[in-house]
């Protein structure tokens, strides 16, 4: 458990060493406040969908899921992608009334964020990596939680390297985007450091 | 003829859809290790692309405005489980390579960014052109980073040897950061300098001006 905690927030960092929700990453990076708030998000959303697209793909598409309703020759899992789309739509969704009902401070902060999130491939690669890790729904919990942990670190840090690079004078064709990837490269590169602590 | 062939060439360079608009980049980084296996991604791209720009496009005017992102979100979906079953049947061993990444393309922006912005408000032959032309962008981004990837990580090139290895009498030693992420960082944000030295245009503007002692911004 520990093992995967680990992994999801510093080895196999979604953002960084799998290249997953970049676009998102970049665009939204220019202010920590920001960076935090969706950051925040992708955890919750995360830590929500990975668990419940593993309950789903335990009981009813892996091969021979459907043993319980008494068809176990069924193999549904050619319906994997579309199926935990759609689960994530209606998991943000749901999340969004409910914090707008509930937890309405949170909803403010975060609401912008919510939307943007369902087409974030970090989520939908959250989930299709605990596929093919063979991960069960507990352990898809940890990596869920662990691996929003994960790319709210990243890109919270990364808002930060960002505001600090505004004021840098740096050459006219890398200002933004250019220096935007160079800055990821490195911190990416720092990451990498962590390699040897799981095995 | 002009009109209709600009929808082609933009996208290639001058409004290129990973350069420019920092569009589909999650899967153009991580399956750049190798040129083989950056080709078969782009093909899947164009595949993906090119057919579900052409059906939204022909069924535009019987969309619904309200459900329209669920309806493009679907079509996308099961054309990539197409693509993701035919690999797995014809190209096992290079779509296990590919791991998750063909079926990221559902969230690639690139895709559901054409069939919003273009294929809803145009005929058919111009959004099949325009998203032609947007995955050709793309996949010209792919092969020259898996390219320099490839070729200076490996001495490779499609598994093919082209540098004399050192552990086998030649000069080439391996980089080895080649093959690992943040080069592909790297690459990218080199290319985008490169593209934008050229194109002095595309230059983001500063957000602050420096200046100088006396009181007067610097260029």
């Amino acid at each position: 458990m520990t093992e995967i905690l680990l992994a999801a927030i510093l080895t196999d960092n979604l953002a960084l060493s799998f290249f997953l929700g970049i676009c998102t990453f970049l665009a939204v990076s220019q202010r920590i406040s920001t960076a935090l708030g969706l950051g925040i998000a992708v955890i919750v959303v995360q830590g929500v969908t990975v668990p419940v697209n593993a309950l789903i793909h335990v009981y009813l598409l892996a091969p021979g899921a459907l043993h319980w309703i008494g068809l176990p020759e069924i193999d549904l899992s050619f319906l994997r992608i579309i199926v935990f789309i759609g689960v994530i739509a209606a998991m943000v969704q749901l999340m969004e009334l409910l914090l707008d009902r509930f937890v309405p401070v949170l909803h403010r902060a975060l609401g912008v964020f919510l939307p943007l999130i369902t087409v974030n491939c970090a989520i939908l690669g959250g989930s299709l990596f605990m596929v093919e890790r063979r991960y069960d729904p507990l352990e898809a919990v940890v990596w869920g939680i662990g691996s929003g942990i994960g790319w709210a670190l990243a890109i919270t840090a990364f808002a930060a390297i960002r505001e600090r690079l505004r004021h840098a004078d740096m050459p006219e064709g890398l200002r933004g985007l250019g220096g935007a990837f160079i800055v990821s490269g490195l911190m990416s590169l720092g990451f990498s450091g962590f390699g040897g602590m799981v095995q | 003829m002009r009109r209709l062939s600009h929808h082609l060439t933009d996208p290639l360079i001058r409004s290129n859809p990973v350069t420019l608009q920092i569009l589909g980049i999650c899967s153009a980084l991580a399956v750049t290790t190798a040129l083989a296996t950056a080709l078969t991604m782009a093909a899947a791209l164009i595949f993906v692309l090119c057919a579900s720009a052409a059906i939204i496009s022909a069924i535009r005017r019987h969309i619904p405005h309200a459900i329209r992102l669920i309806l493009q979100i679907t079509i996308i979906a099961t054309l990539v489980i197409v693509t993701d079953e035919v690999l797995r049947a014809y190209a096992f061993e290079i779509s296990q390579r590919l791991s998750i990444f063909v079926g990221l393309i559902v969230t690639n922006c690139i895709v559901l960014g054409r069939a919003e912005s273009f294929a809803m408000h145009h005929p058919v032959g111009p959004s099949v052109l325009d998203a032609l032309g947007n995955a050709l962008g793309y996949g010209l981004v792919l092969m020259i980073v898996a390219t320099i990837r490839e070729l200076f990580g490996t001495g490779r090139l499609l598994g093919v040897p082209m540098l004399p290895l050192a552990e086998q009498g030649g000069w080439f030693e391996p980089l080895r950061l080649m093959q690992l992420a943040p080069s592909a960082f790297f690459i990218i944000g080199l290319l985008v300098w490169a593209i934008r030295a050229v194109r002095p245009e595309q230059a983001e503007r500063p957000e602050h001006r420096l200046l100088s002692r006396r009181g007067e911004a610097r260029p």
